[in-house]
């Protein structure tokens, strides 16, 4: 009778062992636009499906690059790396993972429709060495190479092929694509459910390569558009993580005793950019000349703006001020470097006068107000606080859908942009942002063409430098000269904000990746 | 009979495609969605190359021909958002929008009826007042504060419901349905009040003044001069004859339901074709937006046809009239 008790206490407990799967409920503002890797070069698209998909390197808790599918990697002459991969891994089909994965994943990421191509382009060719080995010739010595690859998932050959999905989706065919909605990686979770803006099931890959830290057997994700319904679903317990909870509720979730919030600096800098090129501004009140050629007009903007309350007033100090176009995380980041120059309206109006502007001008701005926290808000304060010394500033913001396009082609003189540098590293910044636009890509997010030759010098050797301390001082001298021509004003980082239950502990990036097998759920 | 039905359609196939131009318009004003398929780091060639091969780039009554040749075969294209073909979306978010505009239009009716009847016949008392004080806010509040409301009130404080979503589904073929499920039915509370808060209000309004004016008429005096009971009079005959204008807003309405369901939907993720609709407008996803106004359009040129011929059905005067007219 006793055993017999015995027993059945066992198997209850083992029956409720069983039945208690942990279950990681995560919401977000947006949905993930499709379960193909290659198809979005977006965050919440890479991170969320770097659970799924794995990359030969990957990042750290501290964002270190980390072997993941190769093990190991060196240059064996300036162009070409090799690359050895981890023995004995499967994809979620059952599929052993070999270097004729890694030759056609870059070759389906360098396709047409693939919106992957800026982080192939750098590569001229990938070689199989044997099954268990590639080398990678870039067109160029290229001493960034493993953090490129971080964003780039490898895709089991077989199984594209077999479904139809050796491509990625080419919406302008109009031909649908398996690997939209169906997934096959190495990653520790594997795709079980796809209702695209209902919910997206996770499981645990029991077969993964790797230990992880996680207790997570299940994830399921819904996106949930609305701010207050988002914060609402935290509270009254029906998720458990949610991202980004909005400013003005932070405080609100913090105040719950079930719920936290953990709010740390985003990669993407936020900063203001002038037309320094055209020789009348387009949309400006002073006529047959362009102000903001002249350094003193650039300082004088610079100087008038009151970074401290926009970070308290209009950020609720969700933001960190700085005076560099990277922040910390970045590859090239120079912390003594971040100084801002002095909030200093008189000087800025002294500054002007002796520019030729003792009345201020008028100028026309522009600013997206849905795409960074509270950008239309931060314009309105910049434009507020050109006021103070004479400028009087015209807004127009709108959505990113109209601004981006028009900005793109620069027909602007004022303009707000937030750039994250997809490499992790100051080269990317200093490429696309600053160095003087080219046709070939240099500069194209340069929309006030600052352009200074030292400076573009300085750009194309720290992209080939492969002596990791001669290619820091570039990037500092570089930085220096940027900042002495006050060629753009940076504003500051926004925070990220991840709200969830205390049950939960995480681990947060500044690229704002939620990887899930860090997560524990108590 | 025929005739009216068939100049309706032909009515019907005007107005979608008014309904169409007019959309096409307003998209070159929605933005470019380029910029948003391809990050940032893509370069300006590829940027106008894909510009081209989406036909964005051609004037806008070439991109209005080519729309309404595909839309006449039922080829809406693919989804910029999500590379899914559009139609394929549509049918899968239909099922949720319906369920959840019926069930908002029997809550509006099956509560507003009764209500203004009452608060017509028991005119100035306590409770009737009460009602109509009610309906004046479930006309004024904006849908997206009742929503909110609601979901701080029985989500977040009593946690005695969701606060998102269409909770569990089954599957009937390609049609999903909440209403086979607890949870599903659950979820549906808090959306279809919300949805049908403002038409309650409005449909109760409607019928109290319809009712009051009825009861004047002489016929009410006439019945109650050859000594019917009230329960007959009210029912039978005023009720009957106020519900001719009340018809003809609900038919409307119905259609408002689903098409303003957007704002409900948005605040309850729920998954139906209104939040399809916002989530296009955000990315410029031309194709969904394109042919979620087309259907709408189309549902609300069905309801007009369908109320249309109840008038016949309802009042023996259009019947007479027409029939008159006829010679």
């Amino acid at each position: 009778m006793k055993i017999k008790s015995t027993l059945l206490s066992i198997t209850l407990a083992l029956a409720c062992g069983l039945s208690q799967a942990v279950t990681l409920r995560v919401a977000n503002a947006g949905d993930v636009q499709s379960m193909d890797p290659h198809s979005l070069n977006e965050s919440l698209q890479l991170s969320f499906m770097a659970s799924v998909y794995e990359s030969l390197v990957g990042r750290g808790k501290d964002m270190a690059v980390v072997p993941l599918l190769a093990t190991k990697w060196a240059q064996t002459s300036p162009t070409v790396w090799r690359f050895d991969l981890r023995k004995g891994v499967k994809f979620h089909d059952g599929t052993p993972f070999t270097a004729d994965d890694v030759i056609f994943s870059f070759k389906r990421a360098a396709d047409p429709g693939s919106d992957m191509k800026g982080y192939t382009s750098p590569i001229k060719e990938v070689r199989k060495v044997n099954d268990l080995a590639v080398d990678i010739e870039t067109v160029t010595p290229f001493p960034i190479l493993p953090d490129t690859l971080t964003a780039f998932a490898i895709m089991s050959k077989k199984w594209c092929e077999e479904n139809k999905a050796a491509v990625p989706v080419d919406r302008r065919k109009g031909v649908e694509n398996t690997a939209s909605f169906k997934a096959n990686g190495t990653g520790p979770f594997r795709l079980k459910e796809r209702q695209p803006s209902v919910r997206t099931v996770l499981v645990r890959n029991f077969g993964y390569w790797d230990k992880v830290d996680t207790n997570v057997d299940e994830v399921v994700f819904t996106p949930i558009g609305s701010d207050a319904t988002r914060v609402a679903a935290l509270l009254s317990g029906e998720i458990d993580l949610m991202e980004p909870v909005p400013l003005q509720d932070v405080e609100r979730v913090k105040a719950s005793a079930a719920h936290t919030v953990l709010q740390g600096p985003e990669l993407r800098t936020i900063f203001l950019g002038m037309d320094q090129k055209r020789d009348e501004l387009l949309f400006s009140s002073v006529k047959g000349k362009n102000p903001f050629k002249d350094v003193r007009v650039r300082k004088a903007f610079y100087q008038a703006i009151d970074i401290e309350t926009i970070k308290t007033r209009v950020m609720r100090g969700a933001a960190t001020p700085t005076a560099l176009m990277v922040g910390p995380g970045v590859r090239g980041f120079m912390p003594d470097m971040n100084k801002r120059a002095a909030y200093d309206p008189d000087g800025a109006k002294k500054l002007l006068a002796d520019a030729g502007y003792p009345n201020g001008f008028e100028v026309g701005m522009n600013c997206p107000n849905d795409r960074y926290v509270n950008d239309a808000a931060i314009c309105q304060a910049v434009a507020a606080n050109l006021a103070r010394i004479g400028v009087k500033v015209n807004l127009t913001a709108e959505t990113k859908n109209t601004y981006f396009p028009k900005i793109l082609r620069r027909d602007t003189s004022f303009y707000l942009l937030g750039w994250t540098p997809s490499t992790t590293d100051s080269h990317d910044a200093l490429y696309n942002l600053m160095a003087t636009p080219t046709d070939k890509g240099q500069g194209q997010y340069n929309l006030g063409s600052y352009s200074n030759a030292k400076f573009d010098e300085l750009t194309q050797k720290i992209q080939t430098e492969t002596d990791q301390t001669k290619r820091n001082e570039m990037i500092r001298e570089a930085f220096k000269i940027h900042q002495d021509d006050f060629a753009h004003i940076p504003l500051h980082q926004q925070a990220l904000a991840w709200g969830f239950s205390k049950k939960v502990s995480l681990v947060q990036l500044p690229t704002n990746y939620m990887f899930f097998k860090w997560v524990v759920v108590k | 009979m025929l005739a009216f039905i068939l100049r309706r359609l032909a009515q019907a196939v005007i107005v979608m495609l008014t309904v169409a131009f007019i959309a096409f318009m307003l998209f070159q004003y929605v933005g470019d969605p380029v910029t948003n398929l391809l990050g940032q780091d893509a370069t300006p060639q590829q940027r106008a190359q894909l510009r081209a091969d989406l036909g964005l780039d051609r004037p806008f009554p070439l991109q209005f021909a080519r729309f309404v040749v595909n839309a006449v075969q039922g080829e809406f294209g693919l989804s910029l958002r999500q590379g899914r073909k559009v139609s394929s979306l549509i049918v899968e978010r239909l099922p949720a929008t319906l369920e959840l505009s019926t069930c908002a239009a029997l809550i509006a009716l099956g509560f507003g009826i009764p209500m203004g009847v009452f608060a017509a016949l028991r005119r100035g008392s306590f409770l009737s007042q009460a009602m109509m004080t009610l309906s004046l806010l479930g006309v004024s509040l904006p849908t997206f504060l009742i929503g909110i409301l609601l979901i701080l009130v029985f989500a977040v404080t009593l946690k005695w419901l969701p606060s998102f979503g269409r909770g569990e589904v089954a599957s009937l073929g390609s049609w999903t349905s909440g209403l086979l499920t607890v949870d599903g039915w659950k979820h549906l509370i808090l959306p279809s009040i919300t949805l049908a808060l403002f038409q309650l209000a409005l449909i109760m309004r409607l019928v109290r003044s319809e009712m009051l004016e009825v009861l004047r008429s002489d016929y009410i005096k006439f019945a109650r001069a050859r000594g019917l009971p009230n329960r007959l009079v009210y029912f039978g005959h005023a009720l009957k004859n106020t519900l001719v204008p009340v018809m003809t807003i609900t038919g409307l309405q119905l259609g408002s339901l689903i098409a303003f369901a957007i704002i409900t939907e948005q605040v309850f993720q729920w998954p139906g074709m209104g939040l399809l609709f916002i989530q296009a407008v955000t990315f410029a996803d031309i194709p969904v937006m394109a042919a979620y106004l087309c259907l709408i359009s189309l549902i609300f040129v069905a309801i007009n046809l369908v109320v249309d011929l109840l008038y016949f059905a309802v009042d023996p005067r259009l019947r007479i009239e027409r029939a008159a007219g006829a010679h």
